[in-house]
């Protein structure tokens, strides 16, 4: 047996071994990329069927409420401007199709892989107004300040950003104030931390007395990260732990923040299906009025909504599993999404569509000898 | 730059010298101009030159595999390759995983107004590489222009024939629970170049398309026998989608060891990055090959001999598990269940 598979065969049995004698437990993995990663690697296989995992508002476009869908396929919708985003924006369904069914009908929509791209894009065509989607978490928000920064440097004036930034920390506050979903525990994902620091997560033991770990996407970190989860939840111990190892400091990375803060300052944002929470986003500073494309182009956002029928509002917060929804794997597919959990490859609906449907547990793989 | 600003450039000479205008494909005297200035001269060979209105094969005994495909691809030059190899390797392959030596290839190309000539030399000078690498000659061609944003720049159809090596079988009806699976060389590089070298993915990435040729690699894995199923070059949905078409095919269960798949650290940390997943990403010079559990060793051995298959691995093997699914034994000892990939993967935020 190779050394990963023993050690992620101990870890099992740990596990394993820990859920006996706790008993049922559920807990939260906040991020999509661990939602995705836990199928992936497969070690969603060998967890303890009473260990219920589940899924959280981190996977940036589907906690996008569909106002903000709505207004940047307004923005295609005008002549003259180029809307840049992310890969997988392009495919949340709003009122007037999604942008890549404007981009068939001959919208200009750039898919960019950094947003630098989109700055590039302003410089190359500078008779064409740029717009840059701006969501995820604070992964993604301070390439958004630095490359702020960069245009205002550049002097590129047809370059905005409609901002959808939002914050984890107030979402999981509000997940455990509407306390709706019974969770013992999160797991807290090791790149938001590696930003935020580990201290950002406090409140989450202080407040509500739950423990939650900061681990990595890697096998063998995550099962590490489950099984001190779920020891810290069979002691009772509202701790805040991290095994993500040297890359999470405490204060997080300060240059990161730093930019995040010249730039960007808390608002009230408003979330898919949890309504407008309190400084959850991340809104220009006047100082950088300039590039903030809502004030640009008088943009407002409607009102969130669901499409009909589809649970992605609960599926965020916990409330629904995929297979709850009468849509999914029906008239909603990867290819033909009815809600943004099911377009991106971080979304819940997504990986129970791809990984899950023929998904069974495993018996703990056998141990080698000694 | 774009091609207008090109042609103002390039001052003293006409823009018609520079780029293809519509009277390239007029049928007078610029059309001869550009045929035998930019592609005959190229491409000479004794069932070309003729210059009848169809290619004469001398007399072909057997069963003949015949082929057709086209291309589109934005770039058009990427690390690698281009559309022209692109268009020569594609057909190439699809008659000779078939167990057919290839013949001859067509090449048709449509131009769309604008194009600079310059691009156009440098792709038909990669088509001509290409096909002498595969030792397959251009037997007959057709050249159109459309209007300026009625074309993608330059589309290539190619049509390929060959004959089949007498007694070969290969389908997927002739494979059985037990047969194991053999990729020759690293997986997903092609699809990874182009998106690497498409406006606004522009990662840094030292991955180049693996598009070629591979008659010369199946001729000389024919020599396994009829241990030897089954052949496929695994294109547009990867490793993946040919997989799960044969599992369904068959009604057997593929089972693929993660640990075996090769895949480069670039390529892995590529696809990481973008969120993709490189068993759904295209290639363009691999073979997927399912031999007998008897036969595998020598068609491996065999792979490993030729200069396209140095990396050739066994990755995976038919089961008669239920229900019939493709499924991946991770690194880490768990499964999962491997999907045909959907539309167009899209690189994910964060």
């Amino acid at each position: 047996m190779s050394d990963l598979r023993e050690d992620i065969a101990r870890l099992v049995h740990s596990l394993h071994r820990v859920s006996r004698e706790a008993g049922p437990m559920a807990v939260m993995e906040v991020c999509g990329t661990h939602t995705v990663s836990l199928f992936r690697s497969g070690v969603k296989a060998f967890l303890p069927e009473s260990f219920r995992l589940v899924s959280g508002p981190g996977c940036p476009v589907c906690v996008t409420a569909q106002g903000y869908v709505d207004a940047a396929i307004e923005l295609a919708l005008k002549p003259g401007l180029t809307v840049a985003t992310y890969g997988d924006m392009v495919r949340v369904p709003g009122r007037k199709g999604s942008l890549e069914d404007l981009r068939a009908k001959g919208a200009s929509v750039l898919v960019c892989y950094s947003i630098r791209d989109a700055i590039r894009h302003a410089q190359a065509n500078p008779g064409q107004q740029v717009v840059f989607l701006a969501v995820g978490f604070e992964t993604t928000a301070p390439a958004t300040a630095a490359a702020v920064l960069e245009a205002e440097r550049l002097g590129v004036g047809n370059f905005s950003v409609l901002s959808g930034h939002k914050l984890v920390m107030p979402a999981v506050e509000a997940l455990l104030s509407a306390g709706d979903v019974p969770l013992d525990g999160f797991l807290l994902p090791g790149h938001v931390s590696v930003i935020v620091g580990s201290r950002a997560f406090v409140p989450v033991a202080e407040r509500f007395a739950k423990p939650a770990v900061v681990t990595g996407f890697e096998p063998e970190q995550m099962l590490r990260g489950l099984l001190r989860l779920a020891e810290l939840v069979a002691q009772r111990r509202p701790a805040i732990e991290n095994v993500y190892g040297v890359a999470v400091a405490e204060e997080g990375n300060p240059v990161a923040m730093a930019f995040i803060e010249r730039v960007f300052e808390p608002v009230d944002a408003e979330w898919r299906a949890l309504g407008v929470i309190p400084a959850s986003g991340l809104g220009f500073r006047e100082r950088f009025a300039a590039f903030d494309a809502a004030r640009r182009f008088a943009l407002t956002f409607g009102a969130d909504y669901d499409p009909p029928g589809c649970l992605c509002g609960n599926v965020i917060q916990g409330k629904a599993m995929p297979g709850d929804c009468p849509h999914f794997a029906r008239g909603c597919t990867p290819r033909r999404p009815i809600g943004p959990c099911m377009v991106s490859s971080e979304g819940t609906c997504a990986a129970w569509f791809k990984y899950g449907r023929n998904f069974r547990h495993l018996p703990p793989p056998v141990l080698a000898a000694g | 730059m774009t091609p207008a600003k090109a042609a103002s450039r390039a001052g003293s000479r006409n823009d018609d010298e520079v780029q293809v205008v519509l009277a390239h494909g007029g049928g007078g005297e610029m059309t001869k101009r550009l045929v035998e200035g930019h592609i005959l001269s190229r491409f000479a060979n004794p069932l070309l030159s003729p210059l009848t209105d169809a290619a004469v094969f001398p007399e072909m005994r057997g069963q003949v595999c015949f082929s057709t495909d086209s291309f589109v691809v934005q770039p058009l030059e990427f690390p690698g390759g281009d559309i022209g190899r692109l268009a020569v390797c594609g057909t190439v392959n699809d008659v000779a995983v078939m167990g057919a030596d290839v013949m001859g290839l067509s090449l048709a190309l449509v131009l769309e107004e604008g194009l600079l000539f310059s691009t156009l030399d440098r792709i038909l000078d990669s088509v001509a590489a290409a096909a002498r690498e595969a030792g397959v000659p251009i037997v007959t061609g057709d050249t159109k222009v459309v209007e300026r944003r009625h074309g993608d720049g330059l589309t290539i159809t190619t049509a390929g024939v060959g004959r089949r090596v007498d007694g070969v079988e290969l389908g997927p009806w002739r494979i059985r629970p037990g047969d194991r699976i053999i990729v020759s060389g690293g997986l997903a590089e092609h699809g990874l170049a182009v998106m690497s070298a498409r406006e606004g993915l522009g990662f840094d990435t030292s991955i180049r398309s693996d598009a070629a040729p591979l008659n010369g690699l199946v001729r000389a894995v024919l020599e396994a026998g009829p241990g030897l199923r089954f052949l496929r070059d695994p294109t547009r949905g990867g490793l993946a989608g040919l997989l799960v078409d044969l599992s369904e095919e068959t009604g057997l269960c593929v089972e693929l060891e993660e640990e075996a798949l090769p895949l480069t650290p670039a390529v892995r940390a590529a696809s990481e990055m973008l969120g993709l997943d490189p068993l759904s990403i295209a290639n363009e010079g691999k073979l997927v090959l399912v031999a007998s559990p008897d036969a595998a060793p020598r068609v491996l051995e065999l792979c490993h001999q030729h200069p396209l298959g140095r990396r050739a691995a066994l990755v995976g093997t038919f089961t008669e598990a239920s229900p019939p699914l493709v499924e991946l034994v991770t690194r880490a000892g768990g499964r999962r269940i491997v999907l045909r990939p959907y539309g167009e993967d899209l690189p994910r935020i964060c």
